[in-house]
């Protein structure tokens, strides 16, 4: 199943599909990792519910709910 | 000499690297991008010295962020003869991905693969000489925390900075590599050099690249209407990040040889600590009881409240002597005895017991007789402060002199206390100005007998001593010298100075504080916590930690906005930390708060310092808010930030760091805060006729004149015009403020005792008596004070910040705007509270007025965005 990043849940683990968005957001997502293909795992949401944060290529990214809307991923 | 420049990733040990190379005093911070500017410094082991430029870390080399830009045109324009890249070891998959882009430069580079031991540690294995192979150039396992291989990277390093080296790049097998070639062999063909590093970025359609050579751009334009690829389309950004780390995946892992399989979650410590730290419930309450432990640590009095019967109390037989030294056995209570050290001591008893001695606080002359006694200037010994009208009455000793200028047994000045009997109470500190060390007595660094000092005031205390001491030997020094010179030297230079430097150890102590968070790892995670909050404003949760600082100091506030990428947000952060009430403020509004309370019998002096502080924070929200929607418009900074690992913060680093901030610190205080010290000391010093004026006279100063010719400018602030011939007073004393604004209650003390006729010790109730004096003299009303309050909270703060904001802010523009914003701020909003506080229904016309500020805002950037969908629209 294919979804938004943002509507992932604690603990669930997927693989990007494509990265939309554009200009600088998207190239910051590319340059931090965040490419089709990877492997996001949702570690966390923030105490007042946003930004998440994400366990991908061996470290932890943080990023706005807003931001992880323009990642599409399938579900594991 | 050679020149080497450090790149790779935030938060990847290059500044550590650089530090142990060149035993320099760079901070590190466990936060990402905590070098802003490239350092610099010199390597002396190789064969010959080798110049080292620490680069600011970054992710990539696109053309987004100011540290990506800055580290790009170094290697590019500067062409350092070697380009050692950091690779964290631990997490060589994002890191690598910067390596592959900078290998298309064509510079020497040799790849340093940091922190080797953590990874030996965890039990995995990395094949360097393999990855060596693969990559083409040169790695080098070190551990720059330990000192490790760093004599081996600087070896290769220089023998390969002979070896010149053609740019390579890992996109041989994508798709788009025709196109780069066909992009590179243009560039060749112009000249251009690093033509494949051009080529590539010029693929990525690189905003730099397409504004420098449109020609070659539109070759791209024109391919990218027939490619397509399978996944992405004619998306060539997108297909080279991806090829990037399709490579990196590819032959990394053949080199990294995992213990454990990274599918199994294995808890870390470091996952442990963060699953309390960033609780969904307990998270925001831990940051906040943090933030209260560090504050109260730096700046409250009494550690942890231990107060009286604290832990640190001594129980001590109570025994005192008589004046040969002979113990007395039947102690009275109230009776004055000698204690063991000759000290005339006055017993107090509790429950029938005697429980405690304190010394009887005689105060001495020049010449060290104790004065016992006081008299008015009739020599009738006096009992009160004031006469039956209820006025105060000049205090004499029986000499004839004005009951302040005394000094303690070891020779230090001090001023007395008396109780409303007129008896003594105490003798205290002239230097002491603030609330801090208002109850100070020699050789009580730690703490009353009743109660713990917190760090910060011991710190405080010992620092307020030696410059006390200081002052009292200079006073020495100069007491045959004319009256101007002394009084330049010691009140203009030295209390100037002191004024600032006495806050030193409590601006280190938080920054310790701090520092301590930072490298820990635990800042990112309050940002990651408080960005929801902040997003709101315009902000990124980044913004919360210099702006929370501001409370207890702006300087390590204004320092500490390093962490915020983007200008524009960091400009708008620097601008309203001052409206953060900061330790020194406080006695402004305590002084003024008591004062208002004792004339006008209105209010609650806590209600008011609270409410205060509510409106410095309001007005920074309403400023953020307003200048983020139009001079410091953009859009919300991303948030798209590494968590790095928690790690025990290093002593080593947390020292350097503090070094550094001293330093800088210091050498503020030596030039502009001293050179505006003593302007502001010469003007309220000299009259016209460029006459020495003694303190008490300064109503005849240049800087009264001055005061009184501006006077009219505030009377919209309800402290101008209408006060009369004296209302200068208010406009002086907030410009002394200006060197520090402790110096506005010191001010008040010195100009309420003019307007009085009487001698005001702003020392023993906090300035209240002076207030009290002054708003007797002037007539000013509860608005107009409260209007004063806001006016200094909100205003140009003091020199040590003003500098610090000089030095943070990206130029001269941006400084001198920022002046003119807290002068247009402070007036603005003084005359709101002025005008409301005075005629309250002047509050409907400033809601009207607001509220088509704000309307007139929203609607007009709504209209920029409407028209700006009109236009797309059109296009398509």
């Amino acid at each position: 199943m294919e979804k938004k990043l943002s509507e992932f849940f604690v603990g669930q683990t997927g693989v990007i599909k494509s990265v939309g968005g554009e200009g600088k957001i998207r190239r910051r997502l590319f340059d931090m990792g965040v490419t089709p293909g990877a492997i996001v795992y949702l570690r966390k949401v923030a105490p007042l519910g946003d930004p998440v944060e994400v366990t991908l290529r061996g470290y932890e990214l943080t990023l706005r709910k807003s931001e992880a809307e323009a990642v599409i991923a399938e579900v594991k | 000499m050679k020149k080497f420049a450090l790149a790779g990733n935030p938060n990847c040990g290059k500044t550590t690297l650089f530090n142990n190379l060149t035993g320099s005093t760079a901070h590190v911070g466990n936060w990402p991008g905590v070098t802003v500017d490239k350092k610099e410094g010199i390597y002396k082991k190789c064969a010959e010295p080798i110049f080292i430029v620490d680069l600011p870390g970054i992710y990539s080399l696109s053309p987004y962020s100011p540290e990506e830009v800055i580290s790009r045109n170094f290697i590019l324009d500067e062409k350092p003869d070697c380009v050692i890249n950091i690779v964290d070891a631990t997490n060589p998959e994002r890191n690598l991905y910067l390596t592959t882009q900078l290998m298309e430069i064509d510079v020497p580079l040799v790849i340093a693969l940091n922190m080797i031991d953590e990874v030996e540690k965890n039990g995995d294995k990395i094949d360097a000489a393999a990855l060596e192979k693969k990559i083409g150039v040169p790695v080098v396992p070190i551990s720059a925390l330990k000192g490790k291989g760093l004599d081996e990277l600087m070896k290769r390093a220089y023998d390969f900075s002979k070896l010149p080296r053609k740019g390579v790049t890992v996109l041989e097998d994508a798709d788009v590599m025709p196109l780069i070639n066909k992009c590179k062999g243009a560039f060749e063909n112009a000249g251009v050099e690093n033509a494949l590093f051009h080529a590539v970025k010029m693929a990525e359609s690189d905003e730099r690249e397409v504004a420098a050579h449109p020609d070659v751009a539109k070759v791209i334009e024109e391919s990218r209407i027939t490619f397509n690829d399978k996944v992405f389309g004619n998306d060539f950004e997108a297909i080279i990040a991806d090829s990037r780390y399709k490579y990196i995946s590819q032959n990394y892992s053949h080199v990294l040889t995992k213990k454990k399989a990274s599918s199994d979650r294995q808890l870390t410590k470091s996952d442990k600590a963060d699953k309390v730290l960033t609780n969904r419930i307990f998270g925001i309450p831990i940051f906040l009881v943090l933030l209260f432990l560090i504050f109260h640590l730096t700046f409250s009095e009494d550690l942890l409240y231990l107060g009286a019967g604290g832990v640190f109390d001594k129980e001590e037989p109570i025994v005192v002597y008589d004046a040969n030294g002979n113990v007395i056995e039947d102690v009275e209570d109230g009776g004055i005895y000698y204690d063991a050290d000759g000290n005339e001591v006055v017993a107090v008893f509790e429950n029938g017991e005697p429980a405690a001695l304190e010394i009887v606080p005689y105060a001495y002359d020049k010449e060290g007789n104790p004065v016992k006694a006081f008299f008015d200037a009739d020599g009738n010994e006096l009992a009160v402060l004031t006469d039956e009208k209820g006025e105060l009455v000049d205090l004499y000793d029986g000499a004839g002199r004005k009951y302040e200028q005394f000094y303690n047994k070891d020779g230090y000045k001090v001023q007395l206390v008396l109780n409303e009997d007129g008896e003594f109470e105490d003798v205290m500190f002239a230097s002491a100005i603030d609330e801090f060390c208002s109850e100070v007595t020699v050789n009580t660094f730690f703490g009353y007998e009743e109660s713990v000092f917190t760090p910060g005031i011991v710190l405080f205390n010992t620092m307020d001593t030696f410059t006390g001491f200081l002052s009292a030997c200079m006073t020495q020094v100069l007491s045959g010298a004319a009256p101007w010179v002394s009084g330049l030297v010691v009140d203009g230079i030295l209390a100037g100075l002191f004024s600032v430097l006495s806050f030193l150890p409590q601006i280190l102590l938080l920054f310790l504080f701090f520092s301590i968070l930072e490298d820990s790892g635990y800042m990112a995670r309050v940002a990651f916590i408080l960005d929801r909050i902040f997003r709101r404003f315009g902000l990124s949760g980044r913004a919360f930690m210099p702006m929370i600082m501001g409370f207890g100091c702006s300087i390590p506030a204004m320092i500490n906005t390093r962490t915020l990428a983007d200008e524009k947000e960091r400009t708008a952060t620097i601008r309203v930390i001052p409206f953060f009430s900061c330790s020194a403020k406080l006695p402004i509004l305590t002084a003024i708060a008591g004062g208002i309370v004792q004339m006008f019998g209105v209010g609650n002096a806590d209600l008011i310092t609270y409410g205060m502080y509510l409106l410095g924070v309001a007005v920074a929200i309403v400023c953020v808010i307003l200048m983020r929607a139009t001079t410091m418009k953009g859009e919300v900074p991303p948030f798209i930030m590494e968590l790095p690992a928690y790690h025990m913060p290093q002593f080593k680093s947390l020292m350097l760091h503090l070094w550094d901030k001293a330093k800088h610190f210091v050498k503020k205080a030596f030039t502009i805060i001293l050179a505006s010290t003593i302007f502001i000391w010469f003007v309220s010093h000299f009259g016209w006729n460029w006459q020495f004026l003694e303190d008490e006279q300064i109503n005849g100063s240049i800087l009264a004149g001055i005061g009184g010719l501006i006077q009219p400018l505030f009377t919209p602030l309800g402290f101008g015009s209408q006060l009369g011939a004296n209302g200068w007073v208010f406009v002086v004393a907030a410009v002394t403020g200006l060197i520090a604004k402790e110096n506005v209650i010191a001010t008040f003390g010195t100009l309420g005792a003019c307007l009085a006729g009487a001698v005001i010790d702003v020392e023993a109730d906090g300035g209240v008596a002076a207030v009290a004096a002054m708003i007797s003299g002037t007539g000013i009303n509860v608005a107009g004070l409260i209007a004063f309050i806001a006016f200094n909270m909100l205003t140009i703060p003091c020199f040590a910040a003003v500098a610090t904001a000089k030095a943070e802010l990206p130029g001269k523009k941006a400084f001198r705007s920022t002046l003119l914003f807290w002068i247009a701020t402070s007036y603005v909003t003084a005359c709101m509270v002025y005008l409301i506080g005075t005629w309250w229904w002047t509050v409907f016309i400033f809601i009207v007025v607001w509220a088509l500020i704000i309307a007139g805002i929203v609607l007009g950037s709504q209209g920029k965005l409407n028209r700006k969908l009109f236009k797309e629209k059109r296009g398509k």
